[in-house]
């Protein structure tokens, strides 16, 4: 029992001290001691449930409950005040609406508190989410302390708040844990309202004017995700009694998909699925850390977990149904427009968001093999994704700049900032890596249920993903004559987490056999009763061997000692640099490689609108058809 | 016929021609005289080219031009001046600007005679070029051997 | 898994590769009216590039086309003894990668304007590629070849929109007009010679040889439409290859190159309508 409520209070007294210590060296010193501290609870965590789940934990104490319940009104009261403050009065509106309806639901007994067996609860579900928060995420705030240290000699303007910043981190995942452990479905609801309010102010940490816009867009889509969270919990409790999260699919109880499809909106607002995308994009004016952990490794992260929790209880229905299909619209309009963007972060945006709309359709046909490939979609998209991030805020911390027309000729610049990137580019899209695995269950769940529109959605939706991840492994690759290499590299602690996210990026495709074995398959198997097989083990090995193929590339690149180098083709006037060529006056032109954008086709303007619009349709169609279907 | 011979690629370059011979290059591919029989193709490209097809005469400004796509082609490889402008300048080796024949850039191998030249003589000179690559290659691996021998006993 | 049949087709790929390239040439030659090169000039002219001096704008170029033959190779035996569909077409998308990365490692505008267009194209085949792979799961309900050659009736007869489809997208594989946007062979010219322009000698002919084992693989996946378990499908299978291969020569020759606005266009309409349907009354029926 203690070791979950360890893992959820350690990070909190850490973020206290953050918010106090002044000095760096020190603040960076209690970083590493409690992401050390963190780490080892996790492993310890997964170690000691790892024979017997799932394993349940009680808090037996009123004064707990009232404590919570004390940290929701305040949080409510700051939402209310920093929202009128900015003007936005709907924000508070919705902010009162759901703290009104969960004060009453509370207050009123409905809550059952006494009745309520198990505050906590570990399975192999659990497990895998606080490792990758314990890892991924102590990773990206080791990377954090140096990143943001040239943060702030870059931009001076921006006022020195590495306190607060460290804080709200720790505090955050503070209440990831909370999220993955919790059983009560109105803990869960408070950690997620901590982690919004998270969001909110690590996206406003610069306090421009665009950066104090964009944190109210997320507050507000996280709020409306909020109300419907709240009403389906009060859902749960009033009508069908079910207070915990374990419990939801116990009952069958034919209103219970009310509910599950309250709380699955309440998922997609989270995982910034359309048409609640917009707050994703803003976010990504936050600071790089920022973006790798709450916006693609971890917070959002939430979102799917909570849809795989309650996804029993809508699949095989047409609510559902439309569901998965609006995670697949996602899919799809998100790679396709993630061709038209130029900005690295905008892109992994996109990316994320696709990334994420699959997990939701996996989530929601809810077959064995959709949610295996759910969970792994999970794992991997956290460590690659992440790795991006990373690697993207490096690369503008040295360059100055994170267009990927400036990425150009990486490889000689800062090669192994480019040798880490195709990592995680390879890591996202490509065989046998990771991404790749998952992406390969999920089109034989699609195919196994029959899920045609889904299958149709996917395989457009990988032939844009393949299109913009090469076309950007295209830019970093080309190998320009007379370049040189920057006489930059990034600092220690950006290096460790970046290569450690490498090492586990390969690892896990080396290990995902094992993975499954301990990890997805009993969980799964808990689940439907019986084990099967979704990737055959001969695929596997031949798998394995591929990459093996891969890893003997530096080996290689030794192979043309002995040849003539030569100047590129620019139909004879090359000026011998192979930059610039010789103009029709005889001066000296630069020569300039753009990447493909195809702006006028795939561009945000043209599709993002259409796209929420169907998503929109979608959801409403959902709703009408629950409500017809239970009058 | 060697290994260089049955497989010529070309590449067509113009200096400043006027265009006659061009044509007559560009005949050779029809249907009517089809050197392709000869596994002779028009590639447009140096780094696949074997052999180097001038056309025109080479003033000051084509001179870089054509000894750019020269070195860019890789060994074995030949030269063949089409026409009379390509050999000497012709007619236009007099104006202010213009250097002379394309052997004012680079060695040229093979001379084909003509105002415009023609595609029979084009595909004649063509094919000596082609016989000149195996000579070449064949010199190139006598020396590389010499210069084995030689650092072995040394 | 039947290994022979993959060291067959490691051994034998490049020569049949080589022979079918030699006789589409041929016959190009005789659709024009010309006279066209000996059947064996394929190999006469890879002889050639492979006695060529090593002339390479980057160190790295070389290296990566030789894993893009490995990983062709890879992808073809794979195939041949009788492995995962799914797992050859993801093999065959990474051996691509290479040869795209090789392409734009040289930092040429030819080569760089070649590799966009053969990334584009792949955007737009690929879901073709997948929906085939769907379509013979859905037919035989196994993704390993074996499996599907062992299947009481070929393919095709469930898969006949499929098969257009993909037959279509060939002409992309091929390097056949009206699809042959990012590179073409012999004597056709776009763009210099697109994303193979700064493959010079050895490089180059280990691409050539690359598309032979590649050519030999997508054959082998038209004749797959055709796999039966009976002896009259093997007769059939060779016959359709034949047939299909004589189509994308006529095509080569009936077509202009299009712009790659028309090219994307016309085969993502044609996989969502076509080949999409094809599957949808599969489920229904299946």
């Amino acid at each position: 029992m203690s070791l979950v409520v360890y893992l959820i209070l350690v990070p909190l007294p850490a973020a206290l001290l953050m918010l106090l210590i002044k000095n760096n060296t020190l603040r960076n010193i209690v970083v590493v001691a409690t992401v050390a501290a963190v780490g080892t609870l996790a492993v310890l965590l997964t170690a000691g449930s790892f024979q017997q789940e799932p394993q349940y934990y009680l808090v037996s104490s009123a004064e707990v409950n009232i404590l919570l319940f004390a940290i929701e009104i305040l949080l409510t009261l700051y939402v209310i005040g920093v929202s009128v403050r900015g003007r936005k009065y709907l924000i508070a509106a919705l902010s009162l609406v759901q703290a009104a309806a969960l004060s009453w639901y509370e207050l009123s007994g409905h809550h059952l508190t006494e009745s309520l067996s198990h505050h906590f609860f570990v399975d192999r579900l659990s497990m895998i989410m606080v490792l990758i928060v314990a890892f991924v995420g102590g990773l990206i705030a080791v990377y954090a302390m140096s990143y943001m240290k040239h943060f702030h000699e870059h931009h001076k303007d921006v006022q020195d708040r590495r306190g607060m910043f460290f804080s709200v981190i720790f505090v955050f995942f503070s209440a990831m844990f909370g999220i993955v452990l919790s059983n009560d479905l109105v803990w869960i609801f408070l950690f997620w309202e901590i982690t919004t309010v998270c969001s909110y102010l690590l996206i406003g940490y610069t306090k421009t004017k665009e950066a104090k816009r964009n944190a109210f867009t997320a507050l507000l889509y996280n709020t409306i995700g909020g109300v419907f969270f709240a009403a389906g919990i009060i859902f749960f409790g009033m009508l069908l009694h079910v207070t915990e999260l374990n419990d939801i699919l116990k009952s069958d109880n034919g209103l219970l998909v009310i509910p599950a499809l309250l709380i699955s909106v309440a998922a997609l607002t989270k995982s910034a699925q359309l048409p609640f995308s917009k707050w994703l994009l803003g976010a990504m004016v936050a600071p790089t850390p920022t973006s790798a952990l709450l916006h693609s490794s971890t917070m959002v992260k939430a979102g799917v977990y909570i849809m795989l929790r309650v996804a029993p209880l809508l699949s095989g229905n047409m609510a559902g149904y439309f569901i998965v299909l609006v995670g697949g619209v996602t899919f799809l309009a998100a790679s396709v427009m993630a061709i038209s963007q130029n900005d690295a972060k905008k892109v992994l945006a996109y990316s994320t968001i696709a990334n994420l709309g699959l997990i939701i359709s996996c989530a929601g046909i809810g077959t064995y093999e959709s949610l295996w490939a759910a969970v792994f979609l999970i794992i991997f998209h956290a460590v690659s994704k992440s790795l991006m991030f990373l690697t993207v805020g490096s690369v503008e911390g040295l360059m100055g700049s994170r267009d990927i027309e400036d990425m150009h000729g990486l490889i000689i610049k800062l090669p192994q900032m480019a040798i880490l990137m195709t990592v995680g580019i390879a890591g996202m899209f490509l065989a046998p890596f990771g991404m790749l695995i998952s992406k390969w269950a999920a089109m034989k769940a699609f195919l196994d249920s029959k899920n045609m529109i889904m299958l149709l959605l996917l395989v457009f939706g990988s032939a844009a993903t393949l299109f913009y991840w090469t076309k950007w492994l295209g830019k970093i690759v080309a190998i320009r004559h007379l370049s040189e290499r920057l006489d930059k590299k990034a600092p220690k602690c950006e290096m460790t987490a970046m290569v450690s996210l490498a090492i586990i990026t390969v690892a896990a495709c080396l290990l995902f056999p094992v993975v499954s074995q301990y990890m997805v398959e009993p969980l799964l198997t808990r689940m439907f009763g019986a084990a099967q097989t979704v990737i055959s083990e001969g695929n596997q090995h031949i798998m394995l061997l591929l990459l093996g193929m891969i890893l003997l590339l530096p080996v290689g690149l030794s192979l043309t000692r002995g040849s003539r180098l030569t100047t590129a083709y620019m139909g004879g006037i090359n000026s011998g640099d192979n930059r610039h060529f010789t103009g029709a006056g005889g001066d000296m032109k630069r020569m300039y490689l753009a990447n493909w954008y195809m702006e006028r086709y795939f561009g945000e303007k043209k599709l993002f609108t259409a796209a929420s619009l169907l998503a929109t349709a979608l959801l409403v169609f959902a709703l009408i058809y629950l409500i017809g279907s239970t009058i | 016929m060697g290994r260089f011979s049955r497989s010529p690629w070309v590449i067509h370059y113009n200096g400043s021609s006027c265009n006659g011979c061009d044509i007559e290059v560009l005949a050779c591919l029809t249907p009517l005289y089809d050197v392709e029989r000869f596994g002779i193709i028009n590639t447009g490209n140096p780094k696949h080219a074997d052999i180097l097809l001038v056309t025109g005469g080479i003033n000051a400004q084509a001179a870089e031009v054509l000894k750019q796509i020269y070195e860019q082609m890789p060994n074995p490889k030949a030269v063949v001046a089409v026409g009379i402008c390509a050999a000497s300048g012709g007619i236009f080796a007099d104006c202010y600007n213009m250097l002379g024949g394309a052997d004012k850039a680079i060695p040229v191998d093979v001379y084909v005679p003509g105002c415009a030249a023609r595609p029979e003589a084009i595909i004649d000179g063509v094919v000596k070029a082609a016989n000149i690559l195996d000579e070449k290659y064949a010199q190139f691996k006598q020396k590389k051997k010499r210069k084995r021998e030689n650092t072995h006993e040394a | 898994m039947n290994w022979l049949f993959a060291l067959i087709y490691v051994l034998s790929a490049p020569f049949l590769g080589g022979l079918i390239a030699g006789i589409d040439l041929k016959i190009t030659a005789r659709m024009q009216g010309r006279q066209g090169p000996p059947i064996v000039q394929p190999f006469y002219d890879v002889i050639k590039l492979l006695h060529k001096e090593v002339s390479v704008v980057n160190r790295a170029e070389m290296f990566l086309v030789v894993m893009f033959l490995l990983f062709m190779i890879a992808t073809g035996v794979i195939f041949f003894s009788g492995g995962d569909l799914l797992l050859v077409i993801f093999a065959l998308t990474l051996a691509s990668i290479f040869l795209l990365t090789a392409s734009y490692s040289t930092n040429s505008p030819y080569s760089n304007l070649g590799a966009d267009r053969e990334l584009l194209a792949m955007m737009a085949y690929e879901p073709m590629v997948l929906f085939t792979a769907m379509g013979f799961y859905m037919a035989s309900k196994t993704f390993s070849v074996s499996g599907i050659c062992a299947s009481s009736l070929p393919a095709i007869v469930y898969l006949p929109g499929i098969f257009v489809g993909f037959v279509f997208i060939l002409a992309f594989k091929f390097r056949k007009s009206p699809f042959d946007l990012s590179a073409s062979h012999h004597a056709h010219q776009e763009l210099v010679s697109g994303l193979n322009t700064e493959f010079s000698g050895p490089t180059l002919a280990i691409v050539e040889i690359t598309h032979w084992y590649e050519n030999v693989m997508l054959l082998g996946l038209v004749y797959l439409f055709f796999a039966w378990n009976s002896s009259v499908s093997p007769f059939l299978g060779l016959a359709a290859c034949l047939l299909v291969y004589f189509l994308e020569i006529l095509m080569d020759n009936s077509f202009a190159r299009v712009r790659w606005k028309w090219a994307l266009k016309t085969v993502w309409i044609l996989t969502a309508t076509v080949g999409f349907l094809n599957l949808v009354i599969l489920s229904l029926i299946l």
